[in-house]
């Protein structure tokens, strides 16, 4: 293969890194570990990388990814599909309309903008789910969950932020 | 000058329009993404088999996961036990001894037994097949109870199944795919089984709630139920053999009665799913194995 051929290889690799570390962090969220009542309470990983992604990459980020990620984790789980999707795609219209203000501030801004995201995300989800089910499900679990999801997401930021350095670089300028 | 003028018009309303077209592009997969969670509460038949597909394909990819978690539970295991060797060589002793009692008294319980059977020419209920299978995924959280198993149809696991552990029922197969199957946990919304209570021989309903204590409704409001009565399946339905342990009533109100469940969901790494040749409560199965399909290799037994 020939240069050019390598590069535009390289290339679409690193066009699909976001997504891929997205559909890793579905499959992690849901690994059954030993650990009473995480499973109900496990901090919400994919929302982060989307979360991520969009801000810094958001060309890397359409659209119809969210919704297909959406889909994949709804299949996953055994909620109805779409209820994934829609969340995602809401949060993905969110934060690509704030995204002007978050690129280049500090981390604690950034972290405070995900803080913002998470709750909504979270409540929509039950809102939706309990719609779904017709019950008001457990609530207390899930302001643990978005609790939970709050504080591990400088872990996971950071991450993402090597892998992005390693494996994806930073956006073109418009 | 006119056609330059033409194209700049082109390219000014190039902007406008794909500002439109994405936004119509937004609107139209949240509405796709609504339509599908309606579909999904209609149960369709396409959906449940693309859920299946997916599941099954990204099987491997947890099972795979979930190896170096097992490892490092096994590891945490050693080193707890090599701290403790001493004092449960002391306890084991103490319940071998125990145990050997009470094997000679299901010895000549059995002598009984069988004696008695004969007498009244009693035709034995035939032992359920068993498939053990490895937990590979925690798929529930606060909206669903469920896990996914790494045996499915070609393991010979069809919808309906019970599903239980050494200390008691887990759940039972809400979906099949050929190499996974989803379990719906006992803990879920959706679950209800028949049961009775030990102490009182009471017919109750185990009914999920979403949270890890399940409730037992239908129960007679003079029942002399307590806190650490055992509630074990009643075999109704036919999903679940009797005498299954459900669960141990941890709460005992004039309101409700709450089960702490004997088996313990996060702690669970093998589960078996019971064939009595029952069709149960569900519906018959959509997937079932192929003719000539092998037989289980992740640990059938007898």
């Amino acid at each position: 293969m020939n240069q050019t051929g390598l590069g535009a290889v390289g290339n679409l690799a690193r066009r699909v890194v976001p997504g891929l570390t997205i559909l890793f962090l579905v499959l992690l969220a849901h690994l059954h570990l030993p650990f009473s009542f995480y499973v109900e309470i496990a901090p919400a990983l994919p929302l982060m990388g989307i979360y991520y992604w969009v801000v810094f990459r958001p060309d890397l980020m359409p659209r119809i990814m969210i919704f297909a990620i959406g889909l994949f984790q709804d299949a996953l789980i055994g909620a109805p599909f779409g209820l994934s999707a829609m969340v995602y795609l809401l949060a993905h219209g969110f934060v690509l309309s704030q995204r002007r203000f978050l690129m280049g501030k500090p981390f604690w801004i950034f972290w405070s903008g995900f803080a913002i995201i998470a709750p909504v995300a979270g409540a929509l989800t039950w809102v939706l789910a309990s719609a779904f089910r017709g019950a008001f499900l457990p609530s207390d679990v899930v302001l643990a969950s978005i609790v939970l999801t709050v504080i591990a997401f400088p872990a996971i930021a950071w991450l993402l932020l090597h892998s992005q350095r390693w494996l994806v670089g930073a956006a073109e300028p418009a | 000058m006119a056609k330059r003028n033409a194209s700049m018009s082109v390219a000014g309303l190039a902007v406008p329009v794909r500002i439109w077209a994405q936004r119509f592009a937004f609107l139209a997969l949240l509405a796709l993404a609504f339509a599908l969670m309606l579909l999904s509460k209609a149960e369709t038949g396409a959906l449940q088999q693309a859920r299946v597909l997916i599941v099954d394909g990204v099987a491997p990819v947890l099972s795979a996961l979930s190896r170096p978690v097992e490892a490092g539970q096994e590891v945490s295991r050693s080193v707890k036990n090599f701290f403790i060797v001493h004092a449960e060589n002391k306890r084991l002793r103490q319940e071998n001894d125990r145990l050997l009692r009470w094997m000679q008294t299901a010895r000549q319980l059995e002598v009984e037994n069988a004696t008695l059977r004969a007498q009244l020419e009693y035709v034995p209920e035939s032992a359920p097949r068993a498939v053990t299978a490895r937990v590979i995924a925690d798929t529930g959280g606060a909206f669903y109870h469920s896990l996914l198993i790494n045996a499915g149809a070609r393991h010979f696991v069809q919808r309906g199944q019970a599903v239980v552990s050494q200390a008691g029922v887990v759940g039972r197969v809400a979906e099949v795919g050929d190499r996974s199957a989803r379990v719906l946990l006992l803990t879920d919304l959706n679950s209800r089984i028949p049961a009775i209570v030990e102490s009182t021989g009471d017919r109750v309903i185990v009914t999920g709630n979403n949270t890890n204590w399940p409730s037992v409704a239908y129960l007679a409001s003079n029942s002399p139920v307590s806190v650490g009565d055992r509630v074990v399946t009643s075999g109704h339905g036919g999903v679940f053999p009797p005498g299954l342990p459900i669960g141990v009533v941890s709460e005992a109100s004039e309101s409700r009665i709450v089960l702490q469940p004997t088996v313990e969901i996060a702690r669970l790494s093998e589960a078996r799913i019971l064939d009595y040749g029952v069709e149960g409560i569900l519906p018959p199965p959509e997937q079932v194995p192929a003719v000539g399909a092998k037989v289980s290799t992740v640990g059938t037994t007898q």
